[in-house]
């Protein structure tokens, strides 16, 4: 298999100083160009390098119109139209350091779309230093390639994002069920269509470049959760700890249905509504606080959202009461766990960095860039090795039949994992991932083709069992006329000396 | 798997639906087990009590019970649907509850049981899977990274000599008998007439009977079930390919399903006015016409049918056989000259 050990990733960058920010030691005059190499190494032999291609520049007339609006906000908006939308690329704005437009004791800003405004610092290298820093929370870092490539990482290695985040895949299926264990007391309402119109549509409409997805959901009756809640009498509530939630998950699971999806990966989205006798219920962190989403989830198999109904006022009141779901509230809490089951989270930022909230669609076009990025490696890693593992397969036994379209399929993957490499080395994301997905298809139908079973080790003593028994019998008459017409052939060469 | 069939080998379909049993008491659910029976037990005409499978003799514990979910069963459990399971080389049209849908994170418990030899696992009473096949196969899951870690329990006799031939990483294995050693079998049930378990599941399930899905128990007591006192055979565990210390791995792990889960502390933020939400109200229902099953079974016609002409067909090859040789003998006997009478 050609397929390259080493892949390097690309990264095109454009860093440009407003006026009154470009740094007194440049080596060159504005604009130049600029090249930084980067290696990661995940283990042994597998290893990435990250090549950043810098062009240096001053600001267009219509940029700095754009950045002399009033928040850090409105500049972005507006110097969106302004930008190089191609995926994977980012624009870097340098900003005076006496700027007003970055508030007090923030540096660097990070926009909704593909560009940060960063703060001047002085010398180039400090500016460089804090413009790496930019770079590698927008496209990819060590910990994120660690992630993707992470079945070759051993587990004690990783970080809590690296094994949350979701395998790459062609397709996910999100269910979102509604769990109403006390029907008689609540008569539970929710509007899940409208919600997801509304609310996960527009994510789901920016995530279906990485993948399709599909979405259903069920209401299930007289599903219990599988721990009993303690009553804590100084919150008149009732407690799930931390320890117990695990323990949660398995008796839902069973009731609820997912053998008959399809064979994406499911994501399971659940809001329980508490029995009356055990409301209002909270979920309790390590430090024994109530959680303020109320909320927990499992990396790879979804989230759990507890929502509680408020008493009713009157004790008289008929039941069942009637319930109408905000979806608003919960929707925010669902997609927040959908963000961080594909890895995608906020928690280990630098204090000086200001991230704008992406609003309803869901995620920053920088967070679908690292989920390319990261999945891109992922297919690439994964169809060398079900490739390689063929080859290996079909060397070991040799008799398997190779059907023409097997054959084509490895022949389509190799080309596709081949276009994709190249296409990363010129630092066209986009078409890279489209390339990595089709290779991961065509190596996915060859490996799992259903013709290649090898059900054909013949242990040698087996193959003696069988074949003695039928040839030994036929072989005696045979083998015994040949050593008679030896024996008489011998005689007749002899009998002419003998007779006179 | 239980590689049986026959009234007679009752005792594999006991021994599997009692692991299957356990494992569900411990949270795995139906979509995360594969099982394979022959599931000729509970229907079989001997079978004195229908509809159940006991696994204590006096007839304490049915675990055949109502909600046994069978994925392969009968003639379906072959050597090759085994290891399409395994490698995951199924056709497509083969429904998810029929797969092995794990990744690189699955744990996977694997019980066999059976009659077996020295290196090969009789199956169905017409094929074999051998050891060199199995080991095989778990080098393709692991080539796909389909486990994390394999636990691997046999019953049968001469069981040891499955595993030796294992290769991949991260397979620890237990065998209920060493080569050359038969495993015996513990109870016979005088009403039932057949005996219902073997003995090393029989103690391997009174220890699971003690686990419960928060417990801490690991596998070095898993190891010390059934010594030869009880057992007569002498059970045997391979733990070289394993990378974790048996010390540290708990029983949960493999028979149990305890998730890793977080809390979720932050919610993100969403503009209810930007989303053009408008609710929409139930419409009432609207009358319609009561509904009624289609016509399945023409019943009318069948009754005022008229039977159906038989279609002649010539005499078949036996009358025309039976008539050649009594012609022939008649002739052989008479002579050829009667011939022109009978023309």
């Amino acid at each position: 298999c050609s397929c390259p050990r080493q892949v390097r990733l690309v990264v095109p960058i454009a860093v440009a100083f407003s006026p009154g920010s470009v740094p007194a030691d440049l080596p060159r005059p504005l604009p130049f160009r600029d090249e930084q190499e980067m290696e990661i190494t995940v283990n042994l032999r597998t290893s990435v390098t990250s090549h950043y291609e810098v062009v240096y520049r001053g600001t267009t007339a219509q940029e700095e119109a754009a950045l002399a609006a009033a928040t850090a906000r409105e500049a972005d908006a507006a110097l969106h139209p302004l930008q190089d939308v191609s995926m994977g690329s980012l624009t870097m704005y340098v900003v005076p350091e006496t700027s007003s437009l970055l508030p007090q004791g923030i540096s660097v800003y990070v926009g909704k779309h593909r560009s940060a405004l960063v703060r001047a610092g002085g010398s180039l290298a400090a500016l460089q230093a804090r413009l790496q820093q930019v770079t590698q929370l927008m496209s990819f870092t060590a910990t994120s390639m660690a992630a993707a490539l992470s079945d070759r990482v051993p587990d004690g290695r990783l970080s809590p994002d690296a094994r949350r985040s979701l395998k790459s895949s062609l397709g996910y299926e999100i269910t979102f069920s509604l769990l109403n264990p006390d029907p008689k007391s609540h008569a539970v309402d929710w509007d899940i269509e409208g919600a997801v119109n509304c609310y996960v549509k527009p994510v789901l409409d920016k995530l279906s470049l990485l993948a399709n997805f599909s979405v259903d959901s069920q209401i299930l009756y007289y599903a219990v959760l599988g721990v009993t809640p303690r009553y804590d009498k100084e919150s008149s509530s009732f407690l799930l700890s931390t320890h117990s939630l695990p323990h949660v998950i398995n008796p839902v699971e069973a009731r609820l249905g997912s053998s008959a999806a399809s064979l994406y990966p499911v994501l399971n989205f659940l809001l329980y509504v508490p029995e009356r006798s055990h409301s209002p219920l909270y979920i309790q962190d390590k430090d024994g606080a109530p959680v303020s989403t109320n909320a927990f989830h499992s990396p790879r198999w979804g989230g759990i959202m507890v929502y509680n109904v408020e008493a009713s006022a009157s004790p008289q009141a008929s039941l069942p009461l009637h319930v109408d779901v905000d979806m608003a509230r919960v929707m925010e809490v669902f997609l927040a766990q959908l963000r961080l089951l594909f890895g995608l989270s906020r928690d280990e930022l630098p204090a000086e960095f200001l991230l704008e909230s992406p609003g309803n669609e869901g995620l920053a076009d920088w967070e679908l860039d690292h989920l390319l990025w990261a999945h891109t490696v992922e297919n690439i890693a994964t169809v060398s090795t079900t490739l390689t593992s063929l080859a290996q397969l079909l060397d070991k036994i040799g008799n398997i039949v190779i059907k023409d379209d097997v054959a084509s399929e490895v022949y389509r993957a190799v080309a596709s994992v081949q276009s994709a490499v190249a296409q990363l080395g010129k630092g066209h994301l986009h078409l890279a991932f489209q390339a990595s997905k089709e290779a991961v298809t065509s190596s996915e139908r060859a490996f799992f083709d259903p013709s290649l079973l090898h059900l054909l080790y013949f242990p040698d003593d087996q193959k003696f069992a069988i074949y003695i028994p039928l040839f030994l019998p036929m072989a005696v008459p045979i083998l015994l006329s040949l050593a008679k017409i030896v024996r008489e052939t011998r005689q007749r060469k002899k009998e002419p000396t003998k007779m006179d | 798997v239980c590689t049986s069939r026959f009234w007679f080998n009752y005792r594999h379909v006991a021994n599997t639906l009692s692991v299957y049993r356990s494992v569900k008491r411990l949270g795995i659910p139906d979509s995360h087990i594969v099982l394979m029976l022959a599931d000729d037990m509970a229907c079989n005409p001997r079978n004195p009590k229908p509809a159940t499978v006991f696994s204590h003799k006096n007839m304490e514990l049915n675990v055949y019970g109502d909600d046994v979910e069978v994925d392969y069963r009968s003639y379906e459990v072959t050597v090759e649907n085994f290891l399409r399971v395994l490698t995951g080389r199924i056709p497509p049209s083969t429904p998810r509850s029929k797969r092995l849908l794990s990744d690189d994170r699955s744990n996977i418990l694997i019980y066999m049981t059976g009659h077996g030899g020295n290196g090969f696992l009789k199956f169905q009473d017409s094929e074999e899977i051998t050891n060199v096949e199995l080991a095989d196969a778990f080098e393709q899951m692991w080539q796909k990274r389909r486990y994390n870690e394999l636990l691997f329990i046999i019953d049968t006799c001469q069981g040891a000599s499955m595993y030796e031939r294992f290769y991949s990483p991260n397979i620890m294995a237990l065998a209920s008998s060493q080569v050359g050693e038969d495993s015996l079998s513990h109870q016979p049930d005088l009403g039932i007439g057949v005996h219902l378990m073997d003995r090393y599941t029989f103690y391997v399930l009174e220890f699971l009977e003690e686990i419960h899905p928060a417990s801490q128990t690991n596998m070095n007591d898993l190891f010390q079930v059934c010594p030869k006192s009880l057992c007569v055979s002498t059970p045997g565990h391979r733990t070289d390919l394993f990378q974790r210390d048996p010390q540290n791995v708990l029983i949960t792990d493999f028979f149990g399903s305890v998730r890793k889960v977080e809390i979720t502390t932050e919610a993100i933020s969403l503009d209810r006015d930007l989303a053009g939400f408008e609710r929409e109200f139930p419409e009432d229902e609207l009358a319609t016409e009561p509904l009624k099953y289609a016509e399945q079974l023409p019943v009318a016609q069948i009754i005022h049918q008229k039977p159906k002409q038989k279609d002649w067909h010539p005499p078949g090859g036996f009358i025309l056989g039976l008539w050649a040789l009594i012609i022939m003998v008649f002739f052989k006997t008479y002579g050829i000259k009667h011939m022109k009478h009978v023309f």
